[in-house]
């Protein structure tokens, strides 16, 4: 490896980072979801790095998986989200507050 | 008989209690009568057959029997233990025998009563009760017995607790006791600490030899004055005797047994069984016990002239008697003092019993201005009352004419003590005389067709007329004085009744002189007025209102205090004050619940940092 | 070469997580999520993660993003997206936070020492995950395709239509 691991990391951190932004920034709830999306993409490419590191297939075993729950999330969440839009005829997360105390 | 029998005196009746009480519902009154009698009679051959051992071999002399180890601290031990010794079985042979006459006369005047079974039971449980309190071989031991008869007084003097009268009484006969037993405990732990035991033999063995350098000292007197206290509550002497009075509302046989023959001399017991101590304590038996006694005595015999009610008539004989008991105990005459306990318990309870026939015949009605004419119609019942009016007079030949002249013998040697002694004597006479004038002789006050008793109560009667007739030759020196002979040893001294014909001569006079003074101003059913001396011994020389302002009123204030204030105020604004803060707490902190997904995100975040930083730089 | 294509997808999938997270409209931010996928399938080659490249490029490129663009166009018409005031409070206190977390992991994963040792033939070939998946992983595996049924029964459930929902609801 010519290209030390430390900077893919670095690159990951970044992403990561990029999208824990998002999710606060951002109202919009696709656009939340998206930022989910690369954040979990970031942890990835930490896995496959850290498995070439260290010659162990087991963390591209683990970003398989993730690959998995991530889809199955975005299935199961987006579909939440149309029946949310559906009755409340809004995707600003600020707006679903039932929670508020 | 080993000594194996001797907790079998204590549990048969306790057996009874418990039978009775669980299934006395199931058992029927037969049954019940029979479970009742049949434990305490055969607690009562028991004691006889112990005693007889007790008196063929006085080698073994006492018998105790340790039934578990209660208390072990260090070197300090104290067992549940029973013993049997001359003074225990005396008590026993008294409680048990007219204990026996006592329950079968209830069955009779408890016929129609609905709480058979209740009464019963807490019969039995009395019996019980007592025996541990006369059988018991150390101080805790005893005072367990004390504190269960306290509790059955209390049980029974309220038996019929729906009446207010009834239920305070025992409220009172309770309370009342309570303050003694304070001072009996805090006279135990004197005792204990002083003398490191509370063992009666080792008590007696410590203080025996010359006293041990403990003669006179002054924790002793402390620990002797503390337990007099106690038996001044139980033995309802100056101050602490009025709850005698108004235990009267409790059954008549529970008055006789309880009250008159038992329970209340309980206090006479314990200072006869601590008589080593009491001895070494100096001055607390001629200068403390004795002038109570003797001042009680008057007290109690002057206000009981003035009573309208028989049983208290009675109830303040008792009082008196027990005076006498304690004043023969001060001045050193102990079988003197049980001797009277002894045909006092026969003739008190006759006199009782007597009063119970006539209540029963009557349905209830006991005020000497409603009686009369009874004579007639009741001879048993009169026969009995005059047998024992007499007795409590002291008129020869009958029992209480042997016990209290040894008693004002033994007093001889105290000048004013005797004199009170011989006055009451007077008094005594009288008011006996002018109970048994209102009650039996003259014109019937009453409607109403009196008879004697039944078969039931009738004979327990017939019975205590004997005993109290010749009761008193056990006392004879003529006869060899066997009471004596029995009860000496247990003071290890010698003090045969000697008294001369002159004292004897002028104690029946006195007496004499008290009855004939009470027929000439009673007869006719005649009441003189005694003016204001009469409105004195009605209030009881200011006793009760002295209690009702020093005690009761302050008491009464003192808890409306601490309920409204301390409680209602303090207390319950305390707890809700509480209540409100977490309330408000709990709307503070809801509002950091804005249900704002990204506010939830950000505060993940922010600790995650935290979180990751601290891992970073550790 | 290997340095060249690294910097270049670094670049590219920085660039689309830039674009994900600021895009106005939401359709840029998935287009934007492509690049990035992208990107990140390439920098897989080079870490000799062959077949997590491609199962990125199929799964992740080629369903999750399209069905990300089906439901923004489901939704289009309801979407303003005009800049929303409180984004200001939000960010004030997101970037920073965010800088300390890019530093601090940062920090953490240069911590690491990096073997550079060549890697085995043959390792991250279908045939070396596919014995690893059915051999050391296999309980996950089937986990994981017992979550797969999870959702589409959700996915079913959810997504029919509320009146037909509904109605059979109440006919029980």
């Amino acid at each position: 490896m010519t290209v030390p691991a430390g900077a893919y990391l670095v690159l990951s951190a970044a992403l990561f980072t990029l999208g824990t932004v998002g999710v606060l920034v951002r109202r919009t709830a696709l656009v939340l979801f998206m930022s989910i999306e690369l954040m979990l993409n970031a942890v990835n490419l930490a896995f496959v790095t850290l498995a070439r590191v260290h010659g162990d297939l087991g963390g591209q075993l683990a970003a398989f998986f993730v690959l998995v729950v991530a889809a199955v999330e975005v299935v199961v969440g987006l579909s939440i989200l149309v029946h949310i839009f559906r009755t409340r005829d809004t995707v600003d997360v600020d707006e679903v507050d039932l929670l508020r105390g | 008989m080993g000594a194996w029998a001797v907790p079998w005196v204590v549990a048969l009746p306790l057996a009874g209690a418990l039978v009775n009480g669980l299934w006395g519902g199931r058992l029927g009154r037969r049954g019940v009568s029979l479970v009742a009698c049949l434990s305490v009679l055969g607690a009562f051959l028991l004691s006889v057959a112990l005693t007889r051992d007790l008196v063929a071999s006085p080698g073994a002399e006492d018998r105790t029997v340790r039934l578990f180890e209660w208390i072990a601290v260090g070197d300090f031990r104290i067992p549940a233990a029973l013993v049997w010794d001359r003074l225990a079985a005396l008590l026993a042979l008294v409680v048990t025998g007219v204990g026996f006459l006592i329950h079968v006369y209830s069955v009779g005047y408890m016929a129609e009563d609905p709480d058979y079974s209740r009464y019963f039971t807490y019969l039995n449980l009395f019996v019980a009760s007592m025996l541990v309190l006369v059988l018991g071989a150390n101080l805790l031991v005893l005072f367990v017995g004390w504190e269960l008869v306290g509790l059955c007084s209390y049980l029974l003097i309220g038996f019929w607790f729906e009446r207010p009268a009834a239920a305070a009484a025992g409220r009172k006969a309770f309370v009342v006791n309570r303050v003694g037993d304070a001072a009996f405990v805090l006279g135990i732990l004197s005792t204990g600490s002083l003398l490191g035991t509370l063992d009666f033999r080792e008590m007696a063995r410590l203080l025996g030899e010359g006293g041990g350098g403990l003669r006179g000292h002054p924790a002793l007197v402390t620990s002797a004055l503390l337990l007099f206290a106690g038996a001044t509550g139980k033995s309802a002497q100056l101050p602490l005797y009025v709850w005698l009075p108004d235990a009267m509302e409790g059954p008549t046989p529970v008055s006789a047994l309880i009250h008159a023959a038992t329970m209340v001399t309980a206090g006479v017991f314990l200072v006869g069984r601590l008589w080593p101590l009491f001895e070494a304590a100096g001055p607390v038996l001629p200068w403390v016990v004795a002038p109570v006694g003797a001042a009680t005595a008057l007290f109690a015999a002057t206000v009981a002239v003035v009573q309208y009610d028989l049983k208290r008539v009675l109830a303040y004989s008792t009082i008196s008697q027990l005076g006498y008991m304690f004043l023969a105990l001060g001045v050193g005459g102990g079988t003197a003092a049980f001797f009277h306990l002894t045909t006092h318990a026969f003739f008190k309870a006759l006199l009782f019993l007597a009063a119970g026939s006539v209540m029963h015949a009557l349905h209830g009605q006991i005020d000497l201005r409603r009686l009369g004419g009874l004579w007639k119609s009741m001879p048993l019942t009169f026969l009995g009352f005059v047998v024992g009016a007499a007795s409590l007079s002291g008129i020869p030949p009958l029992s209480g004419f042997w016990s209290k002249e040894e008693i004002l013998h033994a007093a001889h040697g105290s000048g004013g003590l005797w004199l009170v002694a011989l006055g009451t004597s007077f008094v005594t006479a009288y008011y006996a005389t002018r109970a048994a004038v209102l009650a039996f002789l003259g014109d019937p006050q009453s409607p109403g067709r009196p008879h004697d008793p039944p078969p039931a109560m009738a004979w327990p009667l017939a019975g205590l007329v004997v005993l109290s007739a010749v009761g008193g030759f056990l006392g004879a020196k003529w006869l060899g004085a066997p009471f004596h002979a029995f009860l000496e040893p247990a003071w290890g001294g010698h003090e045969a009744p000697a008294p001369d014909l002159g004292e004897v001569a002028l104690a029946v006079a006195v007496a004499t002189a008290g009855v004939v003074a009470g027929w000439l101003a009673h007869r006719g059913r005649r009441e003189p007025q005694l003016g204001p001396v009469r409105r004195a011994l009605e209030a009881q020389w200011g006793v009760e209102a002295l209690y009702e302002a020093a005690v009761v009123r302050p008491g009464r204030a003192l808890a409306h205090l601490l309920s409204e204030a301390v409680d209602l105020r303090g207390v319950d604004r305390a707890a809700s004050a509480l209540a409100e803060a977490v309330v408000r707490a709990g709307s503070t902190i809801r509002t950091w619940q804005t249900g704002n997904v990204r506010q939830y995100a950000a505060g993940l975040l922010a600790g995650a940092v935290v979180l990751f930083a601290y891992w970073v730089l550790r | 070469m290997e340095v060249l294509l690294f910097v270049v997808s670094a670049v590219l999938s920085l660039a689309g997580g830039l674009g994900v997270v600021a895009a106005r409209q939401p359709v840029h931010s998935a287009l934007s999520l492509l690049v990035v996928l992208g990107a990140l399938a390439v920098l897989y080659l080079t870490l000799a993660a062959e077949f997590l490249a491609v199962l990125q490029v199929i799964v992740y490129a080629g369903a999750i993003v399209v069905l990300f663009l089906f439901v923004i166009m489901l939704l289009h018409a309801q979407t303003p997206e005009s800049r929303p005031s409180p984004v200001g409070a939000q960010a004030a206190v997101a970037v920073p936070l965010g800088l300390a977390l890019w530093v601090g992991l940062s920090a953490a994963a240069l911590q690491l020492p990096a073997p550079a040792s060549p890697v085995p033939e043959g390792f991250g070939s279908t045939e070396a995950v596919g014995r690893e998946l059915f051999g050391t992983f296999l309980l996950p595996f089937e986990v994981a395709s017992l979550l797969l049924v999870v959702g589409i029964v959700a996915a079913v459930v959810l997504g029919s239509s509320p009146s037909s929902y509904e109605r059979r609801g109440r006919e029980r």
